[in-house]
């Protein structure tokens, strides 16, 4: 039986991940397009006080005398190779410059993300277990509140709060020396994951909620308590199993989230992440940090949501036997 | 499949389009959204009105010293350059609206369009524009704002793009999903069948009926702009460095943040409460809409 | 007497909180071992309630507040969840009306099967366990294979999901089973087939069953006694033969009236009105409103459930009366054969479907003005593809289609005006071909506005229509969450008929509505028919109906036209087989109660 199902799964997953870098395709020509196909890119980089022999030699040096479509091809065809070029700001390859904020963000992002994932399943599953008791009415609250709030508002409350005005008892900026870890300071660490787990917990946690309400409330479930199963049994074996869908792509959506995230709340902390680099990058027009790094986040993206789907149609056997 | 069915078709429909108007006014009902309503009076308020009630200039020179507490003449003190941070903060909130408010509504009209015609026509032109949105929704919401207006500058018409464009997918991904079951619904192949225009089908027929879900996803859109917007600013992409703005207030004064936070908390905490009201009020109005109808009527 | 097995006693239902409107009052019945008990109603009765209310269990919203259910010696309402736990699936189960979505669709239904033993210590072992499953599939004619047994829902067919569920229901040799419409959306063999079933179980391991059903003829042939509900009271209750040969109440009485029948011709009326909704039930007699038997008295008091004969309760001051009425209504004239007119239709090898697949073949026949042809068939014959072909709806079809001579386009958006304007289409679902959010008069008026008349002698003909659909001209300003399914779909008739249209394609335009409504909409478009002098093509797979209102039928399967007579041949001497099991197999009331009476 499982043998002529196996097959179908295969070409249904390479069939998503071909769709994901036809995705990734069209997103680096928007990203080409937006930072070098528009306006003078070369103006914008050396300012309005700019000569013109200046803007005709920084022209030179970035190729951007050449059509359009050869500047793609070039950039892109360095990123496949791993060759992202030059940033203008530092002088010095993207690469080497962007390695340890790669480090720092990831780490960032997976302790933000080991908190608020689970967090937000459990807050959101047992809302909905829970359904218009004291519990469920006080998150319903709570999260509406969070989930409307910015995130650098979250985090710079947070540093008045704890940091610099109400107390003092966290510092308000993480430094992180070059060459050591973020895992050395980890008191500065506290802020930033606390803003990032609250920046995006609250959110997820409603989706979560929602999700499973629509599994609790449906006929089977229903039908399994006519049938006399114990509570127990309803809810691990008939909801739960329905509701792994919807939390594959609750915890996907947390991880994106995250990663959008970041941008923000680096800079809040001065954390040395991509995120802050990304604003830094942008702030001084520095054209191929900032495409690095928009194919970096867009990558994470789109792999994320492709593991989701993936995930989601596993854990389906309707979807699954349709293949 | 079959033809017949009575459970599910000799009762109404569980979920019953509502009134819009019907819809607000249950909104209003709800605790929490008379408290953003309220709030939101109170902030937009300050953010409208305020510079008319403040009693200095933004970037009026007072000849006092920067970064000092509450003082004669100022009252919550003096900013990073010695300007009068309670004016400034009556001064900020307008910039904020304004831009925030276009980018919702241009977000709206194309994501309803695009969201609207995908669900109608299906197939290939479906497929197609939802790619499309794919690509752009493959990027978080700042980082595309921040993309956009890396070339071409923080200018007042670029940020409303940007932000609005972040705002498209996410609407027309709603209004697609909320239009799809009445585009199946028999009065529109009735309209079709008598040969009624295709843009008075949209406009007319499926339009009015996805207005629920399009005011929450509304309410929604102008708290994420609100947010993204201010973000910007905090972040120093805006289209008026000196003027007053929230977000700009929040990054300038932060170095002094130790010594004089009221240039950092009065900013801060406006936007926190705009934001928590119009989010309140989303929440009410998805409430009100979907509320009503969840019980099963009694068989 | 044998002890019943559950008895019920002035049970209440009311819904939760606020104003604690009562839904289900004052309903008592016992089931005796190995009987059925038909439970009729039809939408808004609490049917459905009172059968979950034999499992103590209520939906979101409503809860019971009074009256006892005893099965056997205890009683059901007082238990604690741990005991309701053991009584469900094991003492008492339940059958519900959609299978497909009571099975969970992430389990095979081996383990939906197995479970059901487990969760009631069934059996001594594992083994046994194994061969229970086993025997429950025979017993419900599916194969019992392991592998079969692998399967998820969602690859059987309905037909096969219920028998499932019946299965499931009958695992531990319940002592009752509530089973609620569990053969809604099944074709009539499946139907059969269901039933049968049901009927076998019951009486092999004398299981007390409570049927509940809108459909009369299927509990004419299924149960032992009935009890008859209106707006959430019993109103009468009896043996199967004595309740549908004297019906002592004024409801039933009416109610057998609406059914179409197979053999012989009654007349098909309707009961005009609607059953009020729970927090809208007047004073004195339900009923009262629509009753043709009313008299001031009714009105004052609520009349009590009161014996008429043995073992028939009624509740009605006037039940003598009304049980000596049965034969009052006449034998009806048999549809007219029209003088042969000109083809206002024609169909030439038509082929119709959809982008993946053909389902309708090689469709011929003709259609004369002010002639109704039926098209009858079961889900998946075709008859809906068809139609929806002839009006433009689906554009995926070739061959051959004439109107007036006048070849049609595919697609409706591509056919001229005028064609648009002759051919007008009535849809199946009312509460789908309404939009919600335009007025009644806006609704009606719109084809008006499209095919150039407007302003007021626009009005006039919205007037005028609503007339002709027996309803009140302040309609015009109501929306259609204000009006019943019957109403809304005299709305939709008025809207097709207001351009004066040639050709009505009527798509089982009756389908979702109850019986009581049903008469009254076929009378309703009867008389539109004659008084306008329309072409009708009738869809339905509700073969009985056709003789209300057609003069031929054609009847459908697998996409083919197999027979295509006037009605009364087709119906009293068909020629193909199809046609012939598909009458044998449609539940009759006339069959199921000279059946019982010879036995």
């Amino acid at each position: 039986m499982s043998a002529p199902a196996v097959s179908p799964i295969w070409g249904f997953i390479a069939r998503r991940v071909l769709l994901g870098f036809v995705v990734l395709f069209l997103v680096s020509i928007v990203v080409f397009l937006a930072t070098q196909g528009m306006g003078d890119p070369a103006r914008a980089i050396l300012g309005r006080t700019a000569t013109p022999e200046s803007l005709a030699a920084l022209r030179q040096q970035l190729h951007l005398n050449q059509p359009l479509i050869v500047q793609y091809i070039t950039w892109a065809g360095g990123l496949l190779h791993g060759d992202a070029g030059m940033s203008l700001a530092a002088q010095e390859p993207v690469s080497t410059l962007i390695k340890d904020k790669v480090v720092n963000s990831a780490f960032l992002v997976l302790i933000a993300g080991g908190i608020s994932i689970p967090l937000s399943i459990a807050i959101g599953s047992y809302a909905a277990l829970r359904r218009d008791k004291p519990f469920d009415v006080a998150m319903s609250l709570i999260t509406l509140v969070f989930a409307a709030l910015p995130e650098f508002v979250v985090g710079v409350l947070l540093v008045v709060l704890f940091a610099t005005t109400v107390l003092h008892v966290l510092p308000a900026v993480t430094i992180i020396p070059p060459g050591a870890g973020p895992w050395d300071d980890p008191a500065g660490l506290v802020l930033p994951t606390l803003t990032l787990v609250l920046a995006v917990t609250p959110y997820v946690a409603r989706i979560m909620r929602a999700s499973m309400i629509e599994v609790l409330e449906s006929d089977y479930v229903e039908m399994a308590r006519l049938k006399g199963l114990p509570e127990r049994v309803v809810i691990t074996r008939h909801a739960l199993p329905n509701a792994l869908g919807p939390t594959f792509q609750v915890i996907a959506l947390n991880l994106a989230y995250l990663a959008g995230g970041i941008i923000v709340v680096e800079y809040v902390f001065n954390y040395g992440g991509i995120g802050s680099a990304l604003r830094d990058a942008v702030y001084n027009h520095d054209i191929p940090v900032i495409q690095a790094l928009a194919m970096l986040i867009a990558g994470l993206y789109v792999a994320l949501n492709l593991l989701a789907d993936v995930a989601t149609i596993l854990v389906t056997p309707k979807l699954r036997t349709r293949l | 499949m079959s033809v017949y069915n009575p459970l599910v078709t000799n009762e109404p429909p569980l979920v019953q389009p509502k009134k819009p108007s019907g819809v607000l006014r249950n909104a209003l009902t709800l605790g929490r959204t008379r408290v953003g309503v309220a709030l939101l009076i109170l902030i937009a308020g300050i953010a409208v009105l305020g510079p008319l009630f403040a009693p200095h200039g933004p970037q009026e020179y007072l000849g006092l010293l920067p970064n000092k507490g509450p003082a004669p003449g100022a009252l919550f003190g003096t900013d990073h350059i010695g300007q009068d941070v309670w004016s400034r903060f009556l001064d900020g909130g307008r910039e904020i609206l304004l831009l925030a408010a276009a980018a919702t509504v241009l977000g709206l009209a194309i994501g309803i369009a695009i969201g609207l015609f995908a669900a109608y026509t299906k197939g290939a032109v479906d497929d197609v524009l939802m790619r499309g949105m794919d690509v752009i929704l493959a990027f978080p919401a700042i980082m595309l704002a921040l993309v956009a207006i890396a070339t071409l500058g923080p200018s007042f018409w670029m940020v409303i793009l940007a932000v609005g464009l972040t705002n498209v997918p996410r609407v027309a991904r709603v209004t697609r999903a909320a239009a799809q079951p009445i585009v199946e619904r028999d009065f529109v192949g009735a309209a079709e069948a008598i040969g009624v225009p295709r843009y008075k089908i949209l406009f007319g027929e499926i339009l009015p009926n996805v207005l629920s879900p399009l005011m929450v996803e509304g309410s929604l859109r102008l708290t994420y702009s609100i947010g993204l917007i201010a973000g910007l600013a905090f972040l120093g992409f805006t289209p008026n460095p000196n003027g007053a703005d929230w977000g700009v207030m929040i990054q300038e004064n932060y170095i002094a943040l130790s010594v004089q936070p009221w240039g950092v908390v009065l900013p801060v905490l406006a936007i926190a409460l705009l934001t928590m009201a119009t989010g309140m009020i989303g929440d009410g109005i998805a409430r009100a809409a979907a509320g009503i109808d969840r019980l099963r009527s009694a068989e | 007497m044998t002890t019943p097995s559950v008895v019920v006693d002035k049970l209440q239902i009311s819904m939760s909180g606020g104003a604690r409107t009562v839904i289900v009052d004052d309903v008592s019945f016992e089931v005796a071992p190995g009987e059925v008990l038909g439970l009729v109603g039809e939408s808004g009765s609490g049917k459905t309630t009172v059968g979950l209310a034999l499992l103590a269990h209520c939906r979101r919203g409503v809860e019971i507040t009074g009256g006892s259910v005893r099965i056997g010696t205890t009683e059901v309402l007082k238990m604690s969840e741990a005991e309701l736990a053991r009584l469900r699936g094991g003492l008492v189960s339940y059958v519900p009306q959609d299978p497909a979505a009571a099975l969970n669709p992430a389990l095979t239904i081996g383990t939906q099967l197995r479970e059901v033993l487990e969760a009631h210590n069934f059996g001594a072992s594992a083994d046994e366990r194994t061969a229970r499953v086993a025997e429950m599939m025979r017993e419900v004619a599916l194969p019992d294979q392991p592998a079969y047994l692998k399967r998820y829902p969602h690859e059987l067919s309905g037909g096969q999901q219920q028998r499932v569920g019946l299965a499931i229901a009958f695992a531990c040799r319940p002592r009752v089973i509530v089973l609620d419409e569990p053969t809604t959306g099944l074709d009539v063999t499946t139907q059969a087939h269901v039933l049968s079933t049901v009927r076998d179980l019951a009486e092999a391991h004398g299981v007390a069953a409570l049927y509940v059903s809108h459909d009369l003829a299927v509990v004419g042939t299924l149960a032992n006694r009935v009890a008859v509900m209106y707006a959430g009271r019993i109103v009468e209750l009896g043996p199967v033969l004595d309740l549908f040969q004297n019906a002592a109440h004024p409801y039933t009485q009416r109610l057998i009236f609406a059914i179409p029948h197979l053999t012989g011709s009654r007349e098909l009326v309707g009961i005009p009105g609607r059953a009020p909704a729970p927090a809208r039930r007047p004073q004195g007699c339900t009923f009262a409103p629509r009753c043709s038997y009313v008299q001031d008295r009714c009105k004052l008091s609520l009349p009590e459930l009161r014996p008429i004969a043995v073992g028939h309760e009624v509740r009605c001051v006037r039940a003598e009366e009304v049980r000596g009425q049965m034969q009052r209504h006449g034998v009806e004239a048999a549809r007219e054969e029209t003088a042969s007119q000109a083809s206002v239709l024609t169909l030439k090898n038509v082929n119709a479907g959809y982008r993946r697949a053909t389902v309708v073949h090689d469709i011929n026949f003709e259609l004369a003005r002010q002639e109704c042809l039926a098209l009858v068939g079961e889900s998946g014959s075709g008859k809906t593809t068809l139609a929806r072909s002839v009006a433009g709806l689906n554009a995926t079809w070739s061959g051959d289609i004439k109107l007036n001579g006048a070849p049609l386009a595919n697609a409706a958006r591509n056919r001229p005006r005028e064609q648009r304007r002759i051919i007008q289409y009535v849809f199946q679902n009312p509460y789908g071909s309404l939009n919600p959010r335009r007025t009644i008069g806006h609704i009606i008026g719109q084809p008006l506005e499209l095919f150039g008349t407007h302003g007021e002698a626009a009005e006039k003909k919205v007037a005028e229509m609503l007339d002709r659909v027996s309803l009140a001209a302040s309609y015009a300003y109501r929306y259609p969450d204000q009006l019943s399914g019957g109403e809304r779909q005299r709305v939709a008739i008025a809207r097709a008929l207001v351009c004066d249209p040639q050709v009505l394609i009527c798509d089982e335009v009756t389908s979702a509505l109850d019986v009581s409504v049903q008469a009254a909409i076929v009378e309703l478009l009867g008389t539109l028919q004659r008084d306008l002098g329309l072409a009708m093509l009738f869809v339905t797979h509700n073969l009985p109906l056709v003789r209300s209102i057609a003069q031929r039928v054609a009847v459908m399967s697998h996409g083919s036209i197999i027979e295509l007579a006037p009605v009364e041949k087709v119906l009293s001497t068909p020629e193909d087989e199809y046609t012939k099991r598909l009458l044998s197999d449609t539940p009759s009331l006339e069959v199921a109660l000279e059946t019982a009476e010879s036995v």
